[in-house]
């Protein structure tokens, strides 16, 4: 098989060194044993672990600054306001963001995409609209399509793509009808590690006045983002895939965008006036915040975000992208492993077969040796269904794992191949 | 990986290998579908019955070496038995799977089935070991859904 070499060439002895035992004490859950050995955690892609930094705002949060926010006058609650919009303020930095009143907290990328799914269709879908989407979504970005549709009466249609996971420009380009009211799509594909020419695809999008919604939930580990710079519309992450909280999240939208939408969920928090014969709503953010909002998990992303800036990103990618090369190598090495997710351009996910051993007998297996990976269609089963396969097994690295934790899952799926005797 | 020869045992990965009455039955007198979302297995499960009787019974499918072992062994299990025979034989396997480490696997009541005592120290497995035993239930009961392990 073709192995696609990732376009990052910088030398690492150009650079100082990253010191990953350094990084790695930061993380408690990384100290762990599991079934006697020391944790391998290769699933990162479902949720990474989190620092001692992030796990302490929290603690300092609910110990030291528990109030409700928007509300009171007294000392805890600006206390607690002042560190929410603070973390917001973070947050617009991270995302490049030009306001932070275009930062919405919500509970994760998959109620990113329902908000804008379901806003922005009540407002702009009719019968024979179409959303355009591409055949490597998360569920999380094909089924809220597919609800708000059936709704309104509009259809899906999806961009294709080639056999190494790149999708098809010319053929999105070509979809791009004048039906196709927006366009979703994701920037890093959680099952084969693609990452997408997003700025590119805003752009073909754009010549013809269509909206772009972009999945960033496995980009924000891996690469810097700038909204402004991709020129999307609306861009949705998820703080546990980044370092920081569960249930917490990030929805970019441009202002004049949010403006025009209706609201998504209504109550507290989110109105200017209320009574029975109507409601005004507050301007962005607050329209789209009904409710108490996740108040520490909103501080404890900010945390993560301080956190990753504390780091050199760059040296972070670079070690990433060795991982990737070093990972795909030497599980290519083993006869009858196939990596499945071959683009030019990947984040460091590698998703694999191992012939006449199914993806789920190959997890339970190396789990014995401590090595956490993914196994099942990774909530992608359009991707699988491309591939002809039920599933595969995955691993997901982070800037926190090591050479040696890809020998630990290659000796693992050594055993794989001894018990089945492959 | 005591644990784990306990999970994969000979038997188990011969069945996998090669699974006894892997056929589509045509015609076939009662049939049903078998999902395990977590991980994508799928399965569908023919029989043929004689009044009370199984007299014939195949399943086709994908899924790992857990869930074909386990539909394959059950289809040898239950061809021949009544219903009410088939349903006792699910009530045993199961109570073997989700028990505690002590609970019996009695191989007099089980025979081969015996092999999947194991699968208890793997709880995230047990959905595999029993999505052909679900679905052998549905297609006796006659049910018209696809039947999931969710």
């Amino acid at each position: 098989m073709t192995i696609v070499r990732p376009p990052i060439s910088a030398a690492a002895g150009s650079r100082p060194v990253l010191d990953v035992a350094k990084l790695r004490a930061e993380f408690p859950a990384l100290q762990l044993k599991v079934r006697g050995s020391p944790l391998v955690y290769l699933d990162n892609a479902a949720t990474s672990q989190k620092p001692r930094a992030v796990l302490d705002a929290l603690t300092r949060y609910y110990e030291e600054g528990n109030a409700n926010v928007h509300r009171g006058v007294h000392y805890l609650s600006e206390h607690a306001t002042a560190a929410y919009d603070g973390a917001r303020e973070k947050a617009r930095r991270f995302l490049g963001a030009k306001e932070a009143r275009e930062v919405l907290f919500v509970r994760g990328t998959t109620e990113g995409v329902n908000l804008v799914a379901s806003s922005f269709g009540h407002a702009n879908l009719k019968r024979g609209d179409e959303v355009l989407v591409s055949a490597m979504e998360h569920h999380s970005n094909i089924v809220p399509w597919q609800l708000i549709c059936e709704e309104r009466g509009a259809r899906l249609t999806v961009i294709p793509m080639n056999r190494r996971g790149e999708l098809l420009l010319d053929e999105y380009e070509k979809l791009l009808g004048p039906r196709t009211k927006i366009v979703a799509v994701v920037h890093v594909s959680n099952s084969l590690g693609t990452i997408n020419p997003i700025r590119e695809m805003v752009r073909l999008a754009h010549a013809k006045g269509i909206p772009v919604l972009v999945d960033g939930a496995q980009a924000a580990p891996h690469l810097p983002i700038d909204v402004q710079a991709l020129g999307c519309d609306f861009y949705t992450v998820s703080g546990h895939k980044m370092f920081g909280p569960t249930g917490i999240g990030l929805l970019y939208g441009r202002a004049d965008r949010l403006e025009a939408l209706p609201p998504y969920q209504g109550g507290g928090d989110m109105i200017r006036s209320v009574t029975f014969a109507k409601t005004t709503f507050a301007p962005i953010p607050a329209k789209f915040e009904a409710g108490t909002p996740h108040i520490a998990g909103a501080i404890g992303l900010g945390a993560a975000i301080d956190y990753l800036g504390g780091l050199d990103r760059e040296a972070l990618a670079i070690h990433e992208q060795d991982l990737l090369r070093y990972a795909t190598d030497r599980l290519s090495a083993l006869p009858g492993v196939r990596v499945i997710g071959t683009a030019g351009h990947k984040a460091s996910v590698v998703s694999f077969t191992v012939e006449g051993v199914h993806a789920h007998d190959v997890g339970t297996i190396v789990d014995q040796e401590g090595v956490a990976i993914r196994t099942g269609h990774h909530c992608t089963q359009p991707v699988m269904d491309f591939f002809g396969l039920p599933a595969t097994a995955r691993a997901s690295f982070a800037f926190y794992n090591t050479r040696a934790d890809v020998d630990a899952l290659v000796a693992a799926v050594e055993k794989v191949q001894q018990v089945f005797g492959a | 990986m005591s644990d784990l020869a306990d999970l994969y045992q000979q038997t188990i990965l011969e069945h996998n290998r090669r699974p006894r009455n892997f056929k589509k039955l045509e015609p076939a007198d009662r049939s049903a579908e078998g999902d395990n979302p977590l991980c994508g297995d799928h399965l569908t499960v023919y029989l043929r019955l004689d009044d009370d009787v199984i007299k014939e019974i195949g399943f086709q499918g994908s899924g790992c070496a857990i869930s074909t072992a386990s539909a394959s062994l059950m289809t040898a299990a239950v061809a021949g038995k009544s219903k009410t025979e088939a349903e006792r034989l699910f009530h045993d396997f199961h109570e073997m799977v989700t028990g505690g480490p002590d609970a019996p696997a009695d191989p007099r009541v089980l025979g081969k089935l015996a092999a999947f005592a194991g699968v208890r120290q793997f709880p995230a497995r047990v959905k595999c070991a029993s999505l052909s035993w679900h679905t052998l239930h549905a297609a006796l009961a006659g049910a018209a859904q696809p039947v999931s392990t969710e």
